[in-house]
């Protein structure tokens, strides 16, 4: 069988779509990288959806949490701790067999206890809370003079925030912010290993991965791979931030521009 | 466990789960939390040692060595950690059982692997057969150290390589005038000053630690995620003396608190270690010490 047929039978098995068997034996190289390449696709998908989403609550919670009324502050503090303290591998387990519970009281919940909702709840929360910290960081070390500035042009309220302390916060937190997009793509990986079933065998990346090191015993093809899938993913999540970073730092003289720096083990 | 604890049926909701909580599998699940303790005990020193070791190589002037200590930090930091820790734990049995294979059995002629098989001599086998139970448990539990030491040694050269960059040049400059050779210039300067600038990252890498330790159940250890799905688990009266209905969630929600208290412990806990390391030092934490004492 060639490896142009493999790729049209399993280039979307992690969706469902092709050959519904998995290879039994006899497994060539070109299934290896089809698969976990096709496993990649569910990685990819709660990566970006739950940064997409959790940008938006991770500024609420900055926000929240600079906040001088205690009824904002006090929740937004706790939903970072709880969040940041616990491992993800718990968290997603707690949450399934939350689902699992609720499922029972109301249909209602019959979606979350899928993968593609109930795991992607948690990653949402998760990141949401990961770069909320960042966020808030970033926030207190705003520079004085801009708000300054702000204040004597007579903005004050939302124009300030947008225009003003928003870009600037997001200016200083984008290094922290790419490393935790990474951390959070890492994680993804979690899912299929945590409680949430993968249905019909739709697995994401490692999944597929360790299926086949189970059925060959031979760990040292599949993971290699994968870490070829992830360490690309990795350079376009870093080319993609060093845009933005780029765009919001155009202003600024040369000099003064912050350098992106991968350091991943300052945050998490 | 209590003299009440015969006949279940009969006692009242304190009562019942007084014993429930009690019994011997619930002992085996709290013996599990010493068990993460304890990794982490183990874990933390040896993955400092291989840290350290990387990071010692990733500055060395020699080229192939440093571009060796290099690539270990940048390789395990770019893939996902469960994926090294799945892979590691067989590849560490495998590359061990090869090695003994080659030096207990010098006169085997098949190959090792065959298909999907992977085949050594019965003396290379690593526990032997027959060894009792605890040496399996004992051999499985030091693969998953080493397996955290290699991943966790890897963010940790890369912490402790940024804290010997930070060290003042003047300093090690000094020492060089002083005629010092560069084993000593490493050992009695540089590595005496780094720790105050390393302990923000190590501290950082200690939450981390603290966070992966559920991934022992990944790699087939008992521990308290594998008791907390077995417990939790709905069980009928036929099985148990103590039926219940599914409970996993609760069992889960310990499991979460547990971790909270944890982390809220080693906050506080590493604070105070940067009070007491900055003091007298030439940094803003020291600085601002020097300032209130003032």
């Amino acid at each position: 069988m060639s490896c142009l047929q493999t790729i049209q039978d399993y280039g979307l098995r992690s969706l469902g779509f092709g050959e519904r068997l998995l290879p039994r034996s006899d497994f060539t190289l070109c299934e290896h990288f089809t698969l976990i390449g096709s496993g990649m696709i569910w990685n990819v998908y709660f990566g970006v959806v739950a940064l997409a989403g959790g940008f938006f609550l991770a500024t609420a919670l900055a926000v929240a949490k600079a906040s001088n009324a205690w009824w904002l502050r006090k929740p937004a503090e706790w939903f970072i701790f709880i969040f940041r303290g616990s491992p993800l591998f718990i968290q997603f387990f707690f949450a399934y067999f939350l689902f699992l519970s609720l499922k029972s009281v109301h249909p209602i919940f019959d979606p979350f206890t899928a993968a593609w909702l109930g795991a992607l709840i948690v990653l949402f929360f998760n990141t949401a809370a990961y770069s909320g910290e960042i966020f808030y960081g970033a926030l207190r070390s705003i520079p004085k003079g801009d708000v300054e500035a702000a204040d004597a042009y007579g903005m004050a309220g939302w124009p300030r925030f947008r225009r003003i302390i928003w870009p600037t916060m997001l200016r200083l937190a984008w290094p922290a912010y790419t490393n935790e997009a990474i951390f959070l793509f890492h994680a993804t990986a979690l899912v299929f290993f945590s409680g949430f079933p993968a249905w019909q065998q739709r697995g994401d990346a490692l999944y597929y991965a360790s299926y086949f090191a189970d059925k060959t015993f031979n760990p040292f093809v599949p993971y290699p791979i994968l870490a070829f899938y992830f360490i690309l993913l990795t350079l376009v999540i870093t080319a993609g931030f060093g845009f933005v970073n780029r765009r919001l730092n155009r202003h600024l003289p040369r000099d003064q521009r912050r350098k992106m720096r991968f350091r991943p083990n300052l945050i998490r | 466990m209590f003299s009440y604890c015969t006949d279940p049926d009969t006692l009242g909701q304190i009562r019942w789960l007084s014993c429930f909580l009690t019994t011997g599998v619930h002992m085996s699940f709290y013996m599990s939390f010493l068990k993460v303790l304890f990794l982490l005990a183990v874990t933390a020193p040896v993955a400092l040692a291989f840290g350290f070791v990387g990071a010692m190589a990733a500055r060395s002037r020699l080229l192939p060595v440093s571009l060796m200590g290099k690539t270990y930090i940048a390789v395990v930091r770019g893939v996902p950690d469960i994926a090294f820790f799945l892979f590691f734990v067989i590849a560490l049995d495998q590359a061990f059982e090869y090695i003994r294979h080659k030096v207990l059995c010098p006169d085997w002629d098949q190959p090792i692997r065959q298909g999907s098989d992977f085949i050594v001599c019965q003396a290379a086998k690593l526990p032997l057969g027959t060894d009792p139970q605890w040496m399996h448990e004992t051999y499985g539990f030091i693969l998953a150290v080493l397996t955290f030491a290699i991943v966790f040694g890897a963010f940790a050269a890369n912490v402790l390589f940024g804290g010997m960059q930070a060290v003042p040049r003047a300093q090690l400059e000094t020492a060089e005038a002083y005629g010092l050779n560069p084993g000593q210039i490493f050992w009695r300067i540089l590595v005496p000053q780094m720790w105050v600038y390393a302990l923000p990252g190590l501290s950082n890498l200690w939450m981390v630690l603290i966070k992966a330790t559920p991934l022992l159940f990944l790699l087939g250890i008992e521990d308290i995620v594998y008791w907390a799905r077995e417990l939790g688990g709905t069980k009928t009266a036929r099985f148990s003396d103590y039926p219940h209905g599914d409970w996993r969630m609760w069992y889960f929600f310990a499991l979460l608190v547990f971790y909270l208290l944890m982390t809220r412990v080693s906050e506080v806990v590493l604070e105070r270690l940067m009070t007491r390391l900055s003091h007298g030092q030439a940094t803003t934490g020291g600085e601002a010490q020097r300032r209130a004492a003032a």
